[in-house]
């Protein structure tokens, strides 16, 4: 079988699989839903001005809401994920099949991608359908491609966290400790006002930031153009080469105990 | 070399630290053999195997499984071995044939699933969740994967642990239908009934040595003694001059004597003869040619408290 006919048969087992789990996938799909409904209720969807018109105040929630749930899928969930399969002794079965060991993490990079694709999809259709929200279809394109760039550049960074991770009583400390505070002073839940510059700069090193500001682009119906915002695009991609290599080097498929 | 062997370990040396968890063995396993290495816990199986699988690097010495290197983990020669680990898992949501599938997928010959599950006796189970079925089954799911893709060899680390007596006959019976499918079977087991009811050969590990080696009935006969066992009604003593002609010191303990002799066939007409003479009854008389185990523990033995001191760090059995 090619290399390629392989993973792509890892993909659809991986995908099945996370389907199978019912009470993960339907928190997974659901939460984010969850949050744009809070957002709503807590902050309001009043109409506000933004340079070119006025629009409402959840063309921001959505993409920023997007973010997280990209960000809480591939990163958090992946990381989890994977620490339960390492001490399960489902890594260590993987790893003494032919299958290659950077097919399997590119397979579990490409189902996630798709699952968060899917997750993301259910938020914006709310958004369009419940919330006043458009999303104009030049953007499309570029939309999507920011969620897939997005959602592989943090399921390479969750699989590569892992590393840090010494087995899966530890996973969540270690993994919501670096997701958390970022997603904080990434303005994905508040716009930080008052901040310090020196968190403004930890933020923007870091891609949290970037994925939202990307998606908001995209979703910004004064937006001229297609919605492509290349200098954060291009901050996910060098993201996405440095956690494919540090997960290509660092993946461990034994827990430590 | 020769390149009718399936496995060919020589000087193989695995060090943690100071610690030698495998201290320099050599193992020849013929192709289609099934090959036992036995030896309690924290011998240097699960190690030795491991290495074997390509799942651990080896501190020194040299290695050939079918002819490949497997610290080298190539492709060619993952897909023609199957493995099943001592700890390992499946994903639980997938259903039994799912799972099968999943694996077979990833060789180039795969067996038929329907015919996997024959051979592991998971037929009736084929639409069951993973994580529905009992210890037992799981453990046959896990040798199920193991021949998905019809290996030449397959690993199995300590198949039975934990099994109850009908589970483990049922797993004995599954290994022995893997013999008739001509694959050479390499066994880890701390069970000696294990090892002489499956194994065409045997190697004894302890202490991260090779102590004996051959087919059971080898080892038995290196250890050529009989014992000889027999209680006397109270009051009755052995005679000194029937005592000095049975060949071998006879001990007492808990009303029984015994002794253990190279041939028993003098020292039983001695014993006997002066029973019929004296009208002893000597109903409880027992010949026993060694087991196993005797070879075992007395091979063993010496080494078992050393092995106690320095245990080998183990993971456990992960829940699934």
């Amino acid at each position: 079988m090619s290399t390629f006919g392989l993973i792509l048969h890892q993909v659809r087992y991986e995908w099945r699989s996370f389907w199978r789990n019912p009470a993960a996938a339907f928190f997974g799909a659901i939460f984010p839903l969850i949050f744009l409904v809070i957002f709503n209720l807590v902050f309001g969807n009043n109409e506000i001005s933004i340079p070119g018109g006025t629009t409402h105040a959840s063309t921001f929630y959505v993409p920023a809401i997007a973010a997280m749930a990209v960000v809480n899928s591939c990163f958090t969930g992946l990381a989890m994920n994977a620490a339960v399969s390492r001490d399960l002794g489902i890594l260590k079965r993987m790893r003494g099949t032919p299958l290659p060991a950077w097919a399997y993490l590119l397979a579990k990079i490409i189902q996630m991608s798709l699952v968060a694709l899917l997750i993301v999809a259910i938020v914006v259709v709310a958004g369009l359908l419940f919330f006043g929200v458009t999303l104009q279809p030049r953007m499309l394109p570029a939309f999507v491609l920011t969620v897939l760039l997005g959602s592989a550049t943090f399921s390479a960074l969750g699989l590569a966290v892992t590393a840090l991770v010494p087995n899966a009583d530890a996973a969540p400390p270690v993994v919501n400790g670096i997701a958390l505070p970022l997603l904080f002073i990434s303005d994905v839940f508040v716009r930080s006002t008052s901040a310090p510059g020196w968190l403004s700069t930890v933020a923007n090193i870091f891609p949290i930031r970037h994925l939202s500001l990307a998606l908001q682009t995209a979703f910004n119906p004064f937006e001229a153009g297609n919605g492509f915002d290349a200098s954060h695009l291009l901050v996910l991609a060098i993201w996405l080469v440095v956690g494919a290599a540090l997960g290509r080097r660092f993946f461990s498929w034994e827990p430590r105990r | 070399m020769s390149a009718d062997l399936a496995i060919r370990v020589e000087a193989l040396r695995k060090s943690y630290g100071t610690h030698d968890a495998v201290a320099g063995i050599d193992l020849a396993v013929e192709q289609g053999e099934v090959f036992a290495l036995l030896g309690p816990n924290g011998a240097g199986k699960t190690t030795t195997v491991e290495i074997l699988e390509g799942h651990r690097d080896r501190t020194s010495g040299s290695v050939q499984v079918l002819g490949h290197d497997p610290a080298k983990h190539e492709r060619a020669f993952m897909e023609r071995v199957g493995i099943v680990l001592q700890t390992t898992g499946v994903d639980r949501y997938l259903t039994v044939r799912e799972a099968v599938q999943q694996f077979a997928g990833y060789y180039p010959h795969p067996l038929p699933v329907g015919e996997v599950l024959a051979v592991v006796g998971l037929e009736e189970e084929r639409d069951t969740r993973v994580r529905r079925l009992s210890g037992g089954q799981q453990r046959r799911l896990d040798v199920a994967i193991g021949l998905a893709g019809d290996p030449d060899l397959l690993f199995l680390d300590e198949p039975t642990t934990g099994f109850d007596p009908t589970a483990r006959r049922q797993a004995w019976e599954m290994v022995r239908n893997l013999r008739t499918l001509g694959k050479t079977v390499f066994l880890t087991t701390h069970y000696l009934d294990e090892a002489e009811q499956l194994a065409d050969r045997v190697a004894v590990i302890a202490g991260g040595r090779v102590i004996a080696e051959g087919t059971p009935q080898d080892l038995i006969a290196a250890q050529p003694e009989t014992t000889i066992a027999f209680r006397l009604p109270a009051g009755v003593a052995l005679p000194p001059e029937v005592a000095s002609a049975l060949d071998a010191p006879v001990q007492e303990a808990d009303g029984w004597l015994r002794l253990q002799v190279p041939n028993p066939t003098a020292p039983l007409f001695a014993l006997t003869h002066w029973a019929t003479e004296a009208h002893i009854d000597l109903g409880d008389l027992t010949v026993t040619r060694p087991s196993l185990e005797d070879v075992y523990l007395s091979l063993t033995g010496t080494t078992a408290e050393a092995e106690q001191a320095a245990p080998q760090p183990r993971r456990g059995r992960s829940r699934r």
